[in-house]
């Protein structure tokens, strides 16, 4: 039976169509869907990690214990994870263990665009490298078979273009596999140095045992064309290229670390020109070349940004002269929704002229205008340590001034044990906690603070201001965003304060709620003062009637959540309530 | 008219439910034997960002993207997204654009302007349809039904049996909502007139 699966939901099927016991993963776009969709499995125990390195760590308990494993997260997810899969590359696996990177070329939703197939070399671990959904799927079953024959966790490695595109795939049946049970191992599984010494020796025969693979694996395949030109690509840039250049033969690699330097001499001794499509970095290019072959790569195609068919085509080729004219409109960024928990505290960051450490989440959108509230963003967690280091270079005066703002989500992720760090090193830190309920960015998956569990049963809630307070911070309130009077009288006294101050602001996330009923605008009332468009909501447009001196403020009924922030902030008395409103209809 | 190959853009603003049209389409195709390919974004855009998703239609597809200029049909949410992704259309393709003006923040605030006489600037583009489809959605009683819609005037260039789109909505929208855009769909896929097809099944056979 064949489907229509995004490389994400192909990964999913893959890894229980494999077997596969336990899977952790910590959302991220572009690979939240792989854990979504394994939810949907039986038979298979999945869980919202608090954060990769965690997640990492848990499915490689899971691993010791004989489970067939799998882990997934976004490009940068793996850096938070490097550290405990550095190490299980030396350790080796006990059944399968696949860990998914996602990575983001062309930056959809991501801070930085890193190849993370430099993982593979400088982990020493194998490379997977699927071009569709199809091959996302197998390849993760045959992940789990890699990483069993070679006693190695296998990099499984997708971009953006893999995790969200969709096309048809054959599906399979599930095929279990029996979790092992538990032996001790000391020698594999605890990495002292006198053992480490040994595994590295182990890690660097199973490398060159897994050179020999690379050459007979079936999907490093030549498909044969006109020899004037090969082609030698991986992943999506295959797909590009087979567009780019439909004639020519091709060298399709999928098992790319440690390359098959056999098969590529064999293919290069045959074609005339080669040419290397790779997004990214130019990883496969500098291996081939330095086995002493001519190839042309990264000189003519972009490193940065995501490939398309026609830059490949256009990167080789003269452009033949079709431009097509595209026409300057005004760019549209996202924005905080209407009636979004966030926007109240940006605009009392604003109005007060904070600085303000930033974080990744929704609420790195209070970065755009007008809000223009945030000032860094760096990576999760980042908000609380940069704030603690402003100030230790600026003094406690700076303080006053300063607040970090965190979402509930990568508060649990990484801002704990920024926040312990502060308390500890006597910081003055002020730290704005954003509790929405939920992780909103990447789509709403639950975390501690909402004490929901992957497949919706109920867990253990941990209130943030628990944590808070088992931090030894001594100054901390709940307060509601909505509230702005509320939220501005908060954060001056966290700013007095003389200590670590941490405010929790909780609202749930509007998208996770009915709207109330529209606010309006009485336009007799409106003095047309743009006092309301500063709180950048969607739902207020300013408009000029042409039987009006003064342009007139309006709000788009169908858009307005009804939060009623809007009404706080003017001034004229002009916003009225929905109940108000109706009679002002009348 | 049944061709072997379309290529689809489909854009507007996050959040206007393109992503499950866009789903509902593929499904159709599938239903038709086609193979099928699509890529679209997800996450931070889906937050009132432009959205752009490309489907890929034929026999055999390799690249899951459109490139500029080659796009057979643009179906368009918004009026500004439709502006700004047109030189996506091929000549003499045919644009589908909802009559419907959602301001960007920039606009909001007064730093940019809303582009004027869209329609002007896009009718040499191809054949332009504009549809009211808020009105319609209006009508039907549920806002959240307009993606549905613009997907009923879609059908109506594309040759694929009533009874696969049938079911690939079926498959696609929670239960209680079904028959809701079932309706939604022949509203929309009624709004043409049979001069409207005509006039494109010519440009096509050219
Ligand atoms: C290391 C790392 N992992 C994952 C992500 C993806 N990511 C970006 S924002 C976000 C969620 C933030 O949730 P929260 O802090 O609750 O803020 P909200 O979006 O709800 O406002 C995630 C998981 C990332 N950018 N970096």
């Amino acid at each position: 039976m064949k489907s229509l699966l995004s490389g994400n939901e192909a990964v999913a099927r893959g890894a229980w169509e494999a077997g596969c016991n336990v899977a952790a993963t910590y959302p991220g776009t572009p690979s939240t869907e792989i854990l979504e969709n394994l939810i949907k499995y039986p038979g298979i125990y999945t869980e919202w990690a608090v954060n990769e390195k965690v997640a990492l760590e848990v499915v490689a308990g899971a691993c010791f214990a004989g489970a067939r494993v799998i882990t997934a997260m976004k490009h940068v997810g793996l850096n938070v994870a490097a550290d405990p899969m550095f190490t299980m590359a030396y350790s080796g696996v006990t059944a399968g263990f696949v860990i998914v990177t996602a990575d983001d070329p062309g930056m959809w939703s991501s801070q930085n665009e890193q190849d993370n197939r430099h993982y593979g070399r400088h982990a020493k671990i194998p490379i997977l490298e699927p071009s569709d959904s199809n091959e996302a799927k197998l390849f993760t079953k045959l992940g789990f078979e890699i990483s069993e024959k070679f006693d190695t966790p296998v990099l499984l490695r997708l971009t953006t273009r893999i995790c969200h595109s969709t096309c048809l795939v054959e599906l399979g049946k599930r095929k279990t596999h029996k979790v092992k049970g538990y032996k001790k191992d000391i020698k594999k599984r605890l990495v002292l140095p006198a053992h480490a010494r040994l595994r590295h020796i182990i890690v660097e025969k199973r490398l060159i045992n897994l050179a020999r693979f690379s050459e007979t694996f079936p999907f490093n395949k030549i498909e044969w064309g006109k020899k004037t030109l090969g082609v030698i690509t991986s992943g999506i840039s295959y797909q590009y290229a087979k567009e780019a250049f439909p004639n020519a033969s091709f060298l399709k690699l999928s098992f790319t670390y440690p390359i098959p330097e056999k098969l590529i001499k064999r293919f290069a001794h045959q074609v005339k020109k080669i040419i290397v499509v790779e997004e990214g970095d130019p990883i496969l290019e500098t291996e081939i070349k330095a086995m002493g072959i001519k190839v042309t790569g990264k000189a003519k195609i972009p490193v940065c940004g995501e490939l398309t068919q026609k830059i490949v085509r256009e990167s080789f080729v003269r452009k033949i002269s079709t431009k097509i004219k595209a026409y300057k409109v005004p760019a549209r960024p996202p924005v905080l929704c209407p009636g979004c928990p966030h926007r109240g505290v940006f605009y009392i960051i604003n109005k007060l002229k904070l600085t303000a450490t930033g974080d990744i989440g929704c609420y790195t959108l209070g970065a755009l205008p007008p809000l223009n509230a945030i000032d860094t963003c760096v990576c999760m967690g980042a908000s609380v340590t940069n704030a603690h280091g402003l100030e230790k270079a600026l003094g406690k005066d700076f303080s006053k001034k300063l607040v970090a703002v965190i979402g509930d989500s990568t508060f649990f992720h990484s801002g704990i044990t920024g926040l312990s760090n502060a308390v500890y090193n006597k910081g003055n830190l002020n730290l704005l906690i954003l509790d929405n309920y939920t992780t909103a960015m990447t789509g709403h998956q639950p975390h501690p603070g909402t004490g929901k569990l992957a497949r919706g049963e109920q867990g253990k809630r941990i209130p943030p201001e628990d944590v808070v307070k088992g931090c030894g911070v001594e100054f901390l309130k709940i307060v509601d965003p909505n509230d702005l009077k509320a939220t501005e009288h908060a954060i001056k006294q966290a700013l007095e304060f003389d200590g670590v101050a941490v405010l929790i602001f909780r609202r749930p996330c509007a998208l996770l709620l009915k709207p109330n009923p529209a606010y309006f605008i009485d336009p007799d009332l409106c003095k047309g003062c743009r006092l309301c468009l500063r709180i950048g909501c969607p739902a207020i447009s300013l408009q000029f009637p042409e039987d009006r001196e003064k342009p007139l403020a309006v709000i788009d009924p169908t858009l307005c959540f009804g939060c009623g922030l809007c009404a706080q902030v003017c001034t004229c008395g002009a916003i009225l309530a929905p109940e108000k409103a109706k009679k002002g209809k009348k | 008219m049944k061709r072997d190959a379309f290529d689809i853009i489909i854009c507007g603003v996050g959040g206007q439910g393109i992503i499950l049209a866009s789903n509902v389409l593929c499904n159709t195709a599938f239903l038709e034997s086609f193979d099928v390919k699509k890529s679209e974004v997800h996450g931070m855009a889906q937050r009132g960002g432009s959205v752009i998703t490309h489907v890929r239609i034929g026999k055999k597809i390799h690249s899951p993207l459109i490139e500029q200029g080659n796009s057979d049909i643009v179906l368009a949410f918004e009026k500004l997204e439709a502006l700004r992704y047109i030189h996506y259309l091929k000549k003499n393709g045919t644009a589908i654009v909802n009559d419907r003006e959602i301001p960007p923040m920039s606009v909001l605030t007064g730093a940019a302007q809303y582009p004027v006489n869209i329609k002007g600037k896009l009718k040499h583009r191809g054949m332009i349809y504009f549809v009211d489809a808020e009105k319609i959605a209006f009508e039907l009683g549920n806002r959240r039904t307009v993606n549905i819609i613009l997907l009923g005037v879609l059908s109506c260039f594309l040759g694929f049996k009533k009874k696969s789109w049938k079911t690939a909505i079926s498959k696609n929208v929670k239960k209680k909502f079904v028959d809701l855009n079932l309706a939604a769909f022949n509203r929309g896929a009624s709004l043409l007139t049979k001069i409207d097809i005509l006039s494109f099944k010519k440009k096509q056979s050219r």
